[in-house]
């Protein structure tokens, strides 16, 4: 980008640093480490309460870490030079219904020392015939685009978007992506949460998961797709568990009543495996496994290697 | 990069923001016409209507332009502040406004100018009801000294807004400050003369903000009980700047409390 000098080139331009964030017994975070790095997609990838909106209030200095540092464009957050370069979709219920999409960006461009003209948020935000609307009178899609645009206003270096498409239909949801892309491809960093791995799949350059206010795995997203996509085999065994859980490709496994539950990166082979080792084994059930319970593997594998370490 | 943080032009950043949110408010029937229109109604009942041929002790009309003046304005600032800053703190308005790069005083210079505006409609319309039909006739002097101590008290009632905003929740905060301000308006003498109010409620007076605050505007018309108005200015001094302590507090605890 014209603005930066081949100095800042590499600096990243949001990072934690060991943060921790604790709100009376509860951790929110556990000690995080990741950075944006100029012009790249970020998506921080978690379960609902796995710290996403957490990180992502300590980068906009919204709340302070209780250990631990967070910088925005090698500055403090909070100061001036860090915000006018950056714009923010928060998860918000309500906007001030009683002004007009076109005024609600008026005033937001006035913060920023180099808006965009409003044509161009209006068209780069899908938001063409309804900027005369008052904001009350929008459809749930259509408010989504107006938060989209008053983060974008400012023509900013980088992008917060905290689950952007949340309560959109699956339509909204990929023409939201659409705009997202493009911004993207014109050189901006964005960090985005979200829960859907689709999402963070269709967006970014590089997924960090977190879940329990950790970071759990890191990479491209098809490093991701191939540790956490997986399939959850439900059976009947007179196997012990550990002897399961050894199985070859097998992730983690657990009891779930009478019933073994495991998931693993390859249900044939595991099965095979089960089905030799126990003639006996009954009611099997193999099943896709969601992003939730993928999650609880990887999480406990990381656990586990955090004690072994 | 510093430089172009000043390019910003931070007086225009504050007249868009104060412009904003007095359109904001006005689209609000639901809140404007009650705070705008009730003080208007209960003087006409009060002063105008049941006054016609019982002359008291008092000159009710004239008395009671100044404390339904300050009826008006202590609602407009209360509600106008108190509400809106309740209302846009619960559902992360403000948690958005915070995260951009505007200057944090914008924020509340905004709303507390809206706060003097529409304490000048209010007043200006009170007035205009008095002048015909109550009949009230001041010197061009007194008109502007009461119109002026009417509006400059409501920055007292702003903050005192304030520091409810930042505790109450967004469905509470109404309900909150009408539990407030209906009683404390009546135990000041706010709708009734306080010399006519039993002495129990004379005692208690002294306590309460809107006594101060109506003392004041009733000396510019020389109806007051002829207490110090240093008495008065300190009283009402030290309650809005616990009030501004509280609030502070209120916003630092928000620090805490947001997660997911």
């Amino acid at each position: 980008m014209t603005r930066n000098t081949p100095f800042e080139e590499d600096r990243p331009v949001a990072q934690l640093r060991r943060a921790v964030k604790r709100y009376g017994a509860v951790t929110a975070l556990a000690g995080i480490d990741f950075a944006v790095r100029p012009g790249e997609v970020v998506a921080l990838l978690g379960p609902n309460g796995a710290g996403k909106t957490t990180a992502v209030q300590l980068l906009l200095g919204l709340v302070r870490p209780s250990e631990g540092e967070a910088r925005l464009f090698g500055a403090d957050p909070r100061s001036p030079e860090a915000r006018t370069r950056s714009g923010a979709m928060l998860q918000i219920s309500k906007v001030p219904e009683t002004l007009k999409v076109r005024e609600h960006i008026h005033l937001v461009s006035s913060y920023y020392p180099r808006p965009l003209p409003m044509s161009e948020v209006i068209a780069a935000a899908g938001l063409g015939g309804i900027e005369e609307r008052l904001f009350g009178k929008l459809s749930g899609g259509q408010k989504q685009r107006v938060l989209f645009a008053l983060a974008l206003c400012g023509d900013p270096d980088l992008l917060f978007l905290d689950e952007p498409t949340v309560g959109l239909d699956v339509e909204a949801r990929r023409s939201f992506w659409t705009v997202i892309g493009e911004k993207a491809r014109q050189g901006r960093s964005v960090l985005l949460t979200t829960h859907y791995l689709e999402e963070a799949d269709a967006l970014a350059d590089r997924i960090v998961m977190i879940g329990r206010g950790r970071v759990i795995a890191e990479g491209t997203p098809a490093e991701i797709k191939a540790r956490v996509v997986g399939r959850k085999v439900r059976c009947h065994t007179a196997l012990p568990l550990a002897e399961v859980a050894a199985l070859p490709g097998v992730r983690g496994a657990r009891r779930d009543g009478e019933l073994t539950e495991l998931f693993a990166a390859e249900a044939e082979r595991a099965v095979f495996e089960l089905l030799s080792r126990d003639p006996s084994l009954s009611a099997l059930e193999v099943r896709g496994a969601d992003l939730e319970e993928a999650f609880l593997t990887l999480t406990q594998d990381h656990e586990s290697e955090e004690a072994a370490a | 990069m510093i430089a172009e943080t000043q390019n910003r032009n931070l007086w225009r950043i504050y007249a868009l923001e104060a412009k904003y949110e007095i359109l904001k408010q006005l689209r609000l029937p639901a809140y404007l016409v009650p705070t705008l229109a009730f003080p208007l109604v209960f003087y006409v009942m009060f002063g105008v209507a049941l006054n016609h041929g019982a002359k008291g002790p008092f000159d009710f009309p004239t008395y009671l332009l100044a404390t339904y003046g300050a009826f008006g304005v202590m609602n407009v600032a209360l509600f106008g502040f108190g509400a809106g800053v309740a209302i846009e703190r619960g559902q992360g308005w403000m948690l958005f406004k915070r995260a951009s790069p505007m200057p944090p005083f914008a924020y509340f210079a905004a709303k507390l100018a809206t706060v003097f505006i529409l304490s000048l409609v209010m007043v200006g319309s009170l007035f205009l009801v008095g002048a015909t039909a109550g009949g009230v006739r001041l010197a061009p002097g007194t008109w502007v000294s009461l119109a002026g101590v009417l509006v400059a008290g409501s920055v007292v009632f702003a903050a005192f807004g304030l520091a409810v905003g930042s505790w109450a929740g967004p469905n509470s905060a109404i309900a909150v400050l009408n539990l407030i301000s209906l009683p404390s308006a009546f135990g000041s003498g706010l709708w009734i003369p306080i010399q006519m109010l039993p002495g129990v409620v004379k005692k208690i007076a002294l306590f309460l903000p809107p006594y101060h605050y109506s003392q004041l505007a009733l000396r510019t018309l020389g109806l007051d009980r002829g207490e110090p108005v240093a008495g008065h200015l300190a009283f009402l001094a030290v309650f809005a700047a616990i009030c501004l302590g509280l609030a502070w507090i209120g916003f630092r605890r928000d620090e805490g409390r947001t997660f997911g």
